[in-house]
């Protein structure tokens, strides 16, 4: 082959491969939705790995036996009908008709008993309700039965809630994995199949409609009612840049933004083509927890000194920045605008800072100049401004500062260790918890003060264990309701965590999709494009 | 010749295994735990404990080396921590996008700077000396994640030629494929080029001042010949080792321009490896990293022989 044929083969080869490029029809791009998630989809398994992006994309591949509504109400989903005996210690429940998994196999009751067992042991309540578990068997296909040793009323909320994990169904051959191992096979029983083959971890994932998928009669309400796709593919786009997303949503490249940050969102609100809104109503609570086991906050007035000292107004704005409508003050615990939140003995976190009186308080507690350990990670927008306004606040309060500007991963390591803070330990690390796991106390952890048991800085109150028992025997809101006002002026007068504030976040999306609602979870189904 | 090219792949070896220790020592003593990271924010430390023992590290670290060492002797790269997939399996889905990039820059970087460089030697002292050189400052001065900001907004989003992000794998296309190439090669190779021509400038200045150039002027040689035959193949060693240097600087490169276009190639997998700990895919990506670079470096040797007859393995 002499030179002029070669270069004249190798043109031709590369124009029919440009032109070979497969084009996307307006219909097809019509029927598929590209979603940017919040973060990476790094694993697939959402008893394993309890990352609210992992929940998120499996709401789409599995059903659950019930779900949540936009008012908090479990409300049957995969079930057909429950019914509890008179003394509240057995369950007999059975399955909608038609239910398929993917594998177009049915869905039967031994597929959800080994679903229930494998989430029980990796979720609080459903630890809760193991300890109580007489037995849980599977009575015929379709029913299948739940007896205890004492009553729960919180049983079938347990099995709805959107806190992670949730008691997704899934076959029983998968089901029977060990719920610390990862499993390796995706065959669901929700709406949409995982394209395992499109998964790019980092980069890319993909579902598919899943034709065989019986949605229930009932209007969509957040994880419950019929769960119809309007779109045949859901393609999730993972960008870690922001900037990029913004400019991908901006020209088309994608459809939806889960979580633009607030610095872009007047960029995108400025063009026509794209719609801003808040994301979740139930938003989150900024927190930072406080080391009960080493000295100076293991004394509670060394606790409430900071309580007293701080402004919630300066986190919520070195979150969320000068957007008023996306913070709130937070004089407690608990999700505002839900049931059961209250402000009962929130008055140290109202009014004016009191500064001096902080200072006395803190002598009192017997602080004696040792630095702080404070856990600041840097990669993590949330954790960075906090860790920043709190410095200024230890500053101002005459405290000394050992401030560790680290990652996240460094902070999930070392906020483990309970060597005191010079060795290795700390003092104060920061977080947020989603104000969906903080509507009660069944799935939040942050209040919990059980010592060992509790999360990270194991505060020890047992007046604050004594009333989240209370809760989960509560029979009625009434009863939910004073208890959660006990027990948040518990949680105060001791300190549990410190709570920074209630922050929104926003979502954005193209104007020429339609049905997207504003949810603990971006909910796919009832999303269609135009 | 090939004794020489056998000689120099076996040296990589015991260089590769320096690499190898290194990089599992220092993320064994680096913080950060990736059980904690898998079990998120709500798990207890009971529940960390137990994910830190299903995926055995808390074992020791002689244990855990030597069968990392073991499976790697066999050519397993082990099972990343988070997707459960196959590390290989991984790197071979990151390939071709850096590939792709790295290649579409070093052609871009070379054709650009290399003539750059020649015309600045050429015109030395002149504004165009002074221009190329400007550029060339420029080019070290502003950070890669600028230029490709600034790309993106004019050329994307503004102008509407180019995509934003993401990647079309060169099976769908090369039009697709060289789309979405574009911008992120301008913007990694910014840097590459004012390395390229600022070398080039150099080597030429000094080659052009040699007697074997007078001759050829003296004999009547053209402009062109004397620069791009006479001179610029003199002047070439240097160049093609700083090209190869270079490849270092793309690597760390692609990092950020994988970031900024959202392109899902090794350098992002890297970052996501580090954040999350995933040890066996940091492993893995810097093995292959240091095994691509020790090549590299062999194929600038090799190239010599190619530019100058004078040299003889």
């Amino acid at each position: 082959m002499d030179r002029r044929t070669f270069l004249q083969a190798t043109a031709a080869t590369a124009a029919s491969a440009g032109f070979a490029a497969p084009a996307l029809s307006q219909g097809a791009n019509a029927r598929t939705l590209r979603f940017v998630p919040q973060a990476n989809l790094a694993n697939f398994d959402p008893i394993w790995g309890t990352q609210y992006v992992v929940r998120n994309a499996s709401v789409l591949v599995w059903d659950t036996l019930y779900g949540l509504n936009d008012k908090l109400e479990p409300q049957r989903q995969m079930i057909e009908a429950e019914e509890a005996s008179s003394d509240g210690l057995t369950w007999n429940f059975r399955l909608r008709e038609g239910l398929r998994f993917h594998d177009n196999e049915p869905v039967r009751a031994r597929d959800v008993v080994a679903s229930i067992t494998r989430w029980m042991a990796r979720d609080p309540m459903g630890l809760m309700i193991r300890a109580i578990q007489e037995e849980l068997v599977a009575v015929d296909d379709r029913s299948f039965r739940w007896v205890l040793s004492k009553p729960y009323p919180k049983l079938i909320y347990a099995l709805g809630k959107t806190n992670t994990p949730i008691c997704f169904i899934m076959p029983e051959r998968i089901a029977r994995t060990d719920p610390f191992q990862q499993i390796s096979e995706y065959i669901g029983s929700g709406p949409c199949r995982f394209l395992r083959n499109e998964w790019v971890p980092g980069a890319r994932a993909a579902f598919e409609r899943f034709a065989g998928y019986q949605p229930r009669q009932e209007a969509a309400n957040w994880m419950t009612g019929g769960k119809r796709m309007m779109v045949e593919r859901v393609e999730w786009h993972i960008m870690p840049d922001a900037a990029t997303a913004a400019s991908a949503l901006q020209n088309g490249e994608v459809d939806w933004w889960e979580n633009p940050i607030t610095d872009l969102v007047p960029l995108l609100r400025r063009n026509r083509n794209v719609q801003v809104d808040i994301a979740d109503p139930l938003g989150n609570i900024g927190s930072f927890r406080l080391n009960h086991l080493h000295p100076p906050f293991n004394d509670v007035r060394a606790r409430r000194a900071l309580l007293m000292a701080m402004n919630q107004e300066d986190y919520m704005r070195a979150i969320v920045g000068n957007d008023d409508a996306l913070w709130k003050r937070l004089p407690g615990y608990f999700t505002p605008d839900t049931p059961l939140y209250t402000e009962e003995g929130g008055e140290i976190l109202k009014g004016p800072r009191n500064l001096d009186a902080a200072k006395r308080l803190l002598q009192e507690s017997g602080y004696s100049g040792q630095p702080i350990t404070v856990l600041a990670a840097q990669d993590q927008a949330i954790t960075k401004a906090q860790g920043d306004v709190t410095a200024d606040l230890l500053r101002r309060l005459g405290m000394n500062l050992d401030f560790v500007a680290t990652d996240w991963g460094t902070v999930g390591q070392r906020r483990a260790m309970k060597n005191p803070p010079g060795q290795g330990g700390w003092n104060i690390f920061f977080s947020w918890h989603a104000g969906a796991d903080c509507t009660n106390p069944a799935a939040y952890n942050g209040i919990r003060a059980n010592g060992d048991g509790a999360w990270f800085g194991w505060p020890n109150i047992p007046a604050v264990e004594q009333k989240v028992a209370e809760w989960f025997d509560a029979p009625s809101l009434e009863e939910e309701k004073r208890v959660i006002g006990q027990l948040n002026r518990v949680a105060l007068e001791n300190v549990v965590y410190v709570p920074s504030g209630f922050f929104l976040g926003y979502q954005a999306w193209r104007r020429n999709v339609s049905g997207v609602v504003k949810g603990p979870i971006p909910f796919v189904w009832g999303v269609s494009k135009s | 010749m090939w004794a020489y090219i056998v000689r120099r792949i076996l040296a990589t070896i015991p260089v590769m295994a320096v690499v190898a220790l290194f990089v599992f020592s220092l993320l064994y003593l680096a913080p950060g735990d990736p059980a904690a990271v898998i079990a998120g924010d709500q798990a207890t430390p009971e529940d960390v404990e137990r994910i830190r023992a299903s995926l055995g590290l808390d074992r020791p670290y002689l244990v855990r080396f030597g069968e990392w060492v073991w499976n790697i002797a066999r050519g397993d790269l082990g099972i990343s921590i988070f997707t459960n997939l196959p590390v290989s399996t991984m790197i071979a889905q990151r390939v071709e996008p850096t590939l792709s990039l790295c290649l579409i820059t070093l052609v871009l970087a070379v054709s650009v700077a290399v003539p750059l460089g020649v015309v600045a030697a050429w015109k030395q002292g002149t504004l165009v000396d002074r221009a190329v050189m400007g550029f060339a400052v420029l080019g070290f001065s502003v950070p890669v994640f600028v230029v490709g900001y600034l790309l993106a907004y004019v050329f994307a989003l503004e102008l509407d030629w180019f995509p934003v992000q993401g990647y079309t794998p060169f099976s769908e296309g090369v039009l697709p494929w060289l789309e979405n190439l574009v911008l992120p090669a301008i913007a990694l190779g910014g840097v590459y080029i004012a390395l390229i021509a600022r070398i080039t400038r150099a080597t030429m200045l000094e080659v052009l001042s040699q007697d074997y150039i007078r001759t050829a002027r003296a004999k009547g040689a053209n402009q062109r010949s004397i620069l791009f035959l006479h001179a610029l193949k003199n002047a070439a060693v240097p160049i093609v080792t700083v090209v190869g240097i270079g490849m270092a600087l793309l690597i760390g490169g692609a990092v950020v321009t994988e970031s900024v276009f959202a392109i899902p190639g090794l350098g992002r997998l890297t970052v996501d490896a580090i954040l999350r700990r995933d040890y066996p895919v940091i492993q893995g990506v810097v093995l292959l990293f240091s095994f691509v670079y020790v090549l590299v470096n062999l194929l600038i040797d090799l190239l010599y022989t190619l530019f100058d007859p004078r040299i003889r393995y």
